[in-house]
């Protein structure tokens, strides 16, 4: 072996020392094709895809400050009492648990630091990977080939929620331990085995003394492993479909236009990962974040009010709120055969959430399915330029809103000095109206949107300069558009409905007419764009000025 | 780059821009022509940034100091204060903002303003070519036909079988999670022991409670004789039996048929465990008579039996049948006559083990 490959032994001499240092490690590992394939790879750029590498980078953190905590964390649920140097929780009974969390936070230096930097960056985590997801929705960039890591990125957002609920539970204070008693509640109401699945997950009557050690397992086992699992199948897929890019000039679904990887790319990403440390490090410095020596250790009998879980479980608890248990004399819960279904427990935890990531997991198929589109796409959608999805979009973000705007029903109407009971009544109302007008009002806008932009590149932008002409007629001066600003507004698809199309036999299914239905729905409002044809006849239309009216009549908006 | 057709490669056989193909449509006009920055063309410029940029990275290293500085000058000794803690937390964190920030900002300025900035393009491969695509549908049918699975059923549904079994004893080995629930969830503490009433005492204290201390319109948070002396369980217990008493004008209380005599002048006393989801109902609301739960905000009115009048929470309250015994200290005449807390799926069957 080593005879061969000294015989072999490049003729090619690096120069420079990294280019030795390069060669050495080269041929010994054999990176070089690796690093061919990457050490330029062009990367599209904009500020909206920052989000992604929030969610990474936020993580990374994750992984080093709960590191840092679990050399001091004890999960046990054993009683002691309170030694540490807080004074006001002198003696106090209370678990292992709950006491190691205050020795972190007043006896270990900089302990308290490492616990608000790790519940900084998990919420920052959670938020990212959500952001990241609207992104990832509303740009289009789900389309094929991308709808697998869509997929995946569905269940990384599951996951940052179970790696925040587990960890929010470690410090067995008051506030995480009613937060444990209403998961508790929501799953005596699973019909069935409920009752089972409560004792077996607190090992027996709740609060019980283990259930503390089997979350910290979890949350810094299992969840982190399997995110971790995750991340690397998206990023390896990320590789493999390279990332999409903006619409623009040059750009085109068969190239990537952006910066190489090394040096401009690699250095502002991973400057990045420092200026995300260094934000959620001053977050941790000045931010108070789950102050647990003001809760108190767990006791099923006391609860503080305005209580609020973390944000991301805020939409579940919300609906939790909402529901009503009475309407006049009907009771959702009531008794079949003898057995209890509580309804008013079971619904709202199941139904919205349910209905939430089942269309995200299915989206992408979904409009598959009514476009017919199998076509590859690594150009992006502006979100006006596919109205209908960034329509479905807001109504979706609507319907998670009103919930999350429910978890704070009871501070929302003390801030406001409004009734409490209708705070609910209205968000009971908005939960279903609001995403119907959320749907209505954005596929407004974006139509409104790409009007101005078909404006914009016929008759180019206004300059503000008003002119007056000779017989007395007042105009402002339009500027026009460069090539390149033009192609922006212009260079897009604009789908219009695809009517039903009989099969194989000649049949027009059932199916391929709903399809159609909703292939109508889908585009049967559009604004197309504008064409060269079009803008020479504004130009014809104006005569020597650009003139701000447009002839409406002139606009192919079928409708 | 040059000129681009329209975008979009691939037509044939896409309806999704059939509407378009007879419109003619604008040229690409190719990635605009580079811009050059300032740093680019003046010498001077170039200079300025690379001091900015070393400014910079010098102030990661001022915020390092001041983490190090931070953590071993302030003592958390025995006369340090929630107020040195404080300050400790901040200049940790001011120390360690600093030290990420300076790198990286300077790496971002480094990189925006000195390195080339020249947009290139690259063109796309393919995820795979359309010979290896055609070669893997064939070897995945070959692979599938020579195990001869779809000619052999017996042997794919025994297969099949098995695999489907096969991973019970992986969920079955769960079994010692937990207990059984039986009916556990049925009792609580307050059921008479040996004959022996249990008294209402004080939440956490402790301490039994007299008739003649609940003034009208007062609350007391109350505990079950004897949950302070338990060993083992004492938190379970507590979930289920802490109790909410407090009086109310006798006449305004209309106790339903078969409870006319779980009050005492007024008296009365309820589960504090929501039947919602479990929270403590806390809140009392002393001149409606309701009780609110802090949690979902389910509502439920003292004088009609805490039934549910807002809120996500769809049974009463259970009540606690008080007395008075020879000392003028209020007791449990029973246990709770259903289970308390939120509703699970034997529920209704223990109730009418209770009652029976």
């Amino acid at each position: 072996m080593s005879a061969t490959s000294t015989a072999n032994a490049p003729a090619f001499v690096a120069k420079t020392k990294g280019g030795r240092i390069t060669d050495f490690v080269d041929q010994r590992v054999g990176g070089s094709g690796i690093l061919r394939e990457f050490g330029r790879k062009v990367f599209p750029d904009h500020w909206s895809f920052m989000f992604g590498e929030v969610a990474l980078y936020s993580f990374v953190i994750l992984l080093l400050s709960g590191t840092f905590l679990t050399f001091f964390f004890d999960p046990s649920m054993a009683e002691t009492h309170y030694d540490g140097s807080y004074t006001p929780l002198k003696n106090v009974e209370m678990s292992v648990a709950y006491s190691s969390s205050l020795d972190i936070s007043f006896d270990v230096r900089g302990g308290l630091f490492m616990r608000q930097v790790h519940h900084w960056a998990a919420l920052l985590f959670v938020a990212s990977v959500s952001v990241h997801m609207l992104r990832v929705f509303f740009t289009g960039a789900f389309r094929k080939p991308r709808e697998l890591n869509w997929v995946v990125g569905g269940v990384l957002l599951i996951l940052s929620m179970a790696a925040g609920f587990t960890g929010y539970s470690l410090p067995d204070d008051l506030l995480s331990g009613n937060g444990l008693r209403i998961i508790d509640g929501v799953i005596k109401s699973i019909p069935v085995i409920g009752t089972y699945i409560s004792f077996f997950l607190f090992g027996g009557e709740f609060p019980g003394t283990v259930i503390i050690s089997r979350l910290y397992m979890l949350h810094i086992l299992l969840v982190p492993a399997l995110i971790l699992l995750m991340i690397v199948i998206h990023l390896f897929m990320v590789v493999v479909h390279k990332h999409t890019q903006y619409p623009g000039p040059g750009r085109n679904d068969g190239n990537v236009v952006g910066y190489p990887l090394g040096p401009v790319y690699a250095a502002k990403a991973g400057g990045f990962f420092f200026i995300v440390f260094g934000v959620i490090a001053l977050m941790a410095a000045f931010f108070t974040i789950n102050p647990i020596w003001n809760y108190g250790p767990y006791d099923p009998s006391p609860v503080s009010a305005g209580t609020q879980p973390d944000w991301y479980i805020g939409w579940v608890d919300g609906a939790l709120r909402l529901m009503p248990g009475v309407i006049g004399d009907f009771h959702f819960e009531y008794v079949i055969f003898g057995q209890v279904l509580t309804l008013n427990v079971l619904l709202p935890a199941l139904v919205p959430a349910g209905l939430v990531f089942t269309i995200l997991f299915m989206y992408p198929w979904i409009e598959r399915w009514i476009t017919k589109d199998d076509r590859e796409h690594h150009v992006l959608d502006r979100p006006r330029n596919a109205p209908t999805r960034t329509a479905i979009g807001m109504a979706g973000f609507t319907f998670y809103c009103v919930m999350w705007a429910a978890a704070s029903s009871d501070l929302i109407a003390t801030h406001f000095h409004v009734a409490l009971n209708d705070v609910t009544y209205w968000l009971r109302a908005l939960f279903f109206i609001g995403p119907v007008i959320a749907f209505i009002v954005t596929k407004r806008v974006a139509l409104a949107l790409q009007r101005k932009d078909r404006e914009i590149a016929l008759h180019g932008r206004e300059t503000g300069r008003i002119v007056r002409l000779p017989h007395g007629e007042f105009i402002e001066v339009h500027a026009p558009l460069d090539d390149y600003k033009r192609y922006k507004l212009v260079g897009f698809e604009s789908p219009v409905p695809l009517p039903a199309v009989p099969n194989e036999h000649g049949v027009v299914t059932r199916k391929e007419k709903r399809r159609a239905a909703l292939s109508r729905w889908f585009f049967e409002d559009r604004v197309a764009p504008a064409s060269p044809a079009e803008l020479e006849a504004a130009h014809g239309h104006h005569g020597q000025h650009e003139a701000v009216e447009s002839a409406e009549g002139q606009k192919t908006l079928s409708h | 780059m040059g000129n681009h057709s329209d975008g979009s490669p691939n037509h044939s056989g896409t309806v999704a821009t059939a509407g378009q193909n007879e419109v003619e449509k604008f040229q690409d006009p190719g990635i605009p022509p580079h811009r050059l920055r300032l740093a680019d063309t003046d010498p001077k410029a170039a200079k300025r940034a690379e001091r900015q940029v070393a400014i910079l990275f010098g102030s990661s290293v001022v915020g390092t100091v001041i983490f190090l500085v931070a953590y071993f000058a302030i003592d958390l000794g025995p006369d340090s204060t929630i107020a040195t803690i404080r300050l400790q937390n901040a200049l940790l964190g001011i120390g360690t903002a600093f030290a990420m920030l300076g790198i990286g900002t300077g790496i971002v300025h480094w990189a925006k303003a000195l390195m080339p900035d020249h947009e290139v393009s690259e063109e796309r491969h393919a995820i795979r070519t359309e010979e290896d695509r055609q070669a893997a549908v064939r070897i995945v049918d070959d692979i599938v036909e020579e195990t001869g699975i779809k000619r052999r059923p017996l042997i794919r549904n025994t297969l099949l079988g098995a695999v489907a079994l096969a991973p019970l004893p992986a969920l079955a080995v769960f079994g010692d999670l937990g207990p059984r629930p039986d009916d556990k969830l049925a009792h609580t503490m307050w059921a008479p022991q040996e004959g022996k009433l249990k008294r209402l005492t004080r939440d956490p204290d402790g301490t039994p409670i007299k008739a003649s201390d609940v003034t009208i319109g007062s609350a007391f948070h109350v505990i079950p004789e004897g949950l302070n002396e338990l060993h083992e369980g004492k938190l379970n217990e507590k979930a289920k039996a802490v109790v909410l008493l407090m009086r109310l004008n006798p006449e305004s209380l209309k106790p339903s048929a078969g409870r006319e005599d779980w009050s005492y002048n007024g008296i009365v006393a309820y589960s504090k465990i929501c039947t919602h989801v479990g929270c403590p109902v806390a809140l009392y609301e002393q001149q409606t008579h309701h009780l609110l739960c802090p949690c979902h905000q389910s509502t439920f009115d003292l004088t009609q039996e805490c039934k549910v009048i807002f809120g996500p929470a769809s049974r009463p309250l259970p009540q606690l049948p008080i007395a008075v015994d020879a000392e003028g200290y209020l007791v449990a005449t029973s246990d709770f006559k259903e289970p308390v807390g939120p509703s699970y799926w034997e529920r209704d069957e223990h109730e009418r083990n209770i009652n029976s």
